[in-house]
């Protein structure tokens, strides 16, 4: 069973949401899915300054395995990307939901976080995988 | 519900994550890939690949039926325990498999994939038709692999009874003792030995070894292992539409003695005379050095014409990407279509990790 924090957001294609105390939001993938990709070797970010819209392609993970396509799980623009990830990569296997963390983005419509699963649902989402 | 190796509860103890290959639920990792990769290429780890086919062929006609099946030729196995690596070839000159045959104090033992047994089986039995042979498949066998530059010395440590004989092996050689064999073949560019034993003895050898802190190590990693190495994989680097000669097979064909006829050899002397007018395309090893990873099934374009990537992953050991690429003869620049973006490779001998060392230019 993965872990599953219930402070999150998650969208059907595993990439979860945190709403910062300043109103910004943080943006990564889940522990369900790091498991399914396998060691993560690189991760491409967005631009900092890019603006992102919901359920689009906003980042690459290249895995042993396979090279996968992050979606945006909310529109906005991105502030901050997590550099640690260029050169340890593999800090998304170690903890997807802290120190792996993708980027952070304010929010141009905070009613999609609606279109989101809370953890519960989530947890009912990866088994039905 | 897949079949099970006779390992199958000691994977779940070690908390393998299962994947079904072919019918078998295997073992895919561990944990980290790289890890049990790293663990090979720096210390001693151990593969369950018991789901693969053993056939142990007997009879009169034994080595004159396995000279003509093979296109490589089991004459060169002048004494008990020898092992060669050869190609199984249709009559159109294409890979039904590749295999390891060793010579046994019976006759011979051959082990061939697991996803082409039935198709092997059934070649098996059709060529054998003019042979006074005995083909006999061994599913209550296990096969263990120990790999890596502890392997042996832990091995040794594991079976003291056996110590004496496994130091004294040389790459490529083996022995029988009572239902136990035991050769230094191996699928991963390091050192080891490969175990074929009783399937009810597997479980105690594994948990010996896991003792001595050989670590077990998953499919994922046995296939980065073999691409550093430069090892083909059925199904993937070639088939039964790839003729040998384009998938760096060549010096695995025995042309001599030249009266010997083998299943396949007609039309791959054609295909070797398309080789030397430059119509045959070469297996050759691609390395991507900036960031990205070069995937199975990706475009290549070379000054020369089309290729593609028949296998592709991280190298864990290089730290960046390497391939193995089908292209056309005398290629000497290359791009891959890497998700809609050309990027430039290397091309280099497709042999890339020996003995945890890098070994192209």
């Amino acid at each position: 069973m993965s872990n599953i924090p219930d402070d999150l957001n998650f969208a059907s294609t595993h990439e979860w949401v945190r709403i910062n105390e300043d109103g910004t939001a943080t943006v990564g993938i889940s522990d369900h899915a790091q498991d399914a990709l396998g060691d993560i070797v690189f991760v491409e970010l967005p631009e900092p300054g890019s603006t992102v819209i919901a359920k689009n392609e906003v980042a690459v993970v290249e895995s042993v395995k396979a090279a996968s396509d992050i979606y945006s799980p909310v529109s906005g623009e991105i502030t901050t990307v997590n550099e640690v990830l260029i050169d340890a990569p593999e800090t998304v296997n170690s903890s997807p939901y802290e120190n792996g963390w993708f980027y952070k983005m304010t929010l141009s419509d905070d009613a999609e976080l609606d279109d989101l699963m809370d953890a519960d649902a989530y947890s009912d989402h990866c088994e039905d995988e | 519900m897949g079949q099970h190796t006779s390992l199958y509860q000691n994977h779940l103890d070690a908390g393998a994550k299962m994947v079904d290959f072919a019918g078998w639920d295997m073992p895919i990792n561990y944990g980290s890939q790289i890890e049990e990769h790293t663990q090979v290429r720096t210390a001693a780890g151990m593969f369950d690949v018991s789901h693969m086919t053993v056939v142990d062929v007997s009879g009169k006609d034994a080595e004159k039926f396995l000279r003509y099946l093979l296109a490589n030729d089991i004459a060169k196995l002048d004494e008990c325990g020898r092992a060669l690596y050869s190609a199984m070839l249709n009559h159109e000159g294409g890979v039904i498999d590749d295999l390891i045959v060793y010579r046994m104090s019976f006759g011979y033992r051959v082990v061939l994939n697991c996803a082409t047994r039935q198709k092997d089986l059934q070649w098996l039995t059709a060529i054998s038709q003019d042979f006074n042979v005995i083909i006999d498949e061994k599913p209550e066998l296990a096969i263990l692999a120990v790999h890596g530059p502890l392997a042996i010395e832990k091995l040794c440590e594991t079976l003291p009874e056996h110590a004496e004989r496994i130091q004294q092996l040389g790459n490529f050689r083996g022995f029988e003792d009572g239902t136990w064999f035991i050769a230094r073949t191996g699928y991963t560019g390091e050192k080891g030995i490969e175990l074929i034993f009783p399937e009810g003895e597997a479980s105690e050898l594994w948990n010996k070894l896991l003792a001595g802190g050989t670590k077990p190590v998953g499919l994922g990693a046995r296939d980065t292992l073999r691409l550093e190495a430069g090892m083909n994989l059925y199904g993937h680097d070639m088939d039964e539409t790839v003729s040998p000669l384009a998938a760096n097979m060549g010096q695995t064909i025995a042309w001599d003695p030249p009266g010997r006829d083998f299943v396949g050899k007609s039309t791959l002397e054609a295909a070797q005379r398309l080789q030397a007018s430059g119509g045959l395309p070469q297996l050759v090893g691609l390395v991507l050095e900036q960031r990205g990873v070069l995937r199975e099934g990706q475009p290549v374009h070379t000054d020369k014409g089309e290729g593609i990537i028949t296998s592709g992953s991280f190298s864990p050991t290089l730290k960046h990407s390497i391939a193995l690429a089908r292209i056309p003869l005398d290629s000497e620049s290359c791009r891959v279509d890497m998700r809609g973006t050309l990027t430039e490779v290397r091309i280099v001998k497709p042999n890339f990790v020996r003995f945890g060392k890098k070994v192209y230019e």
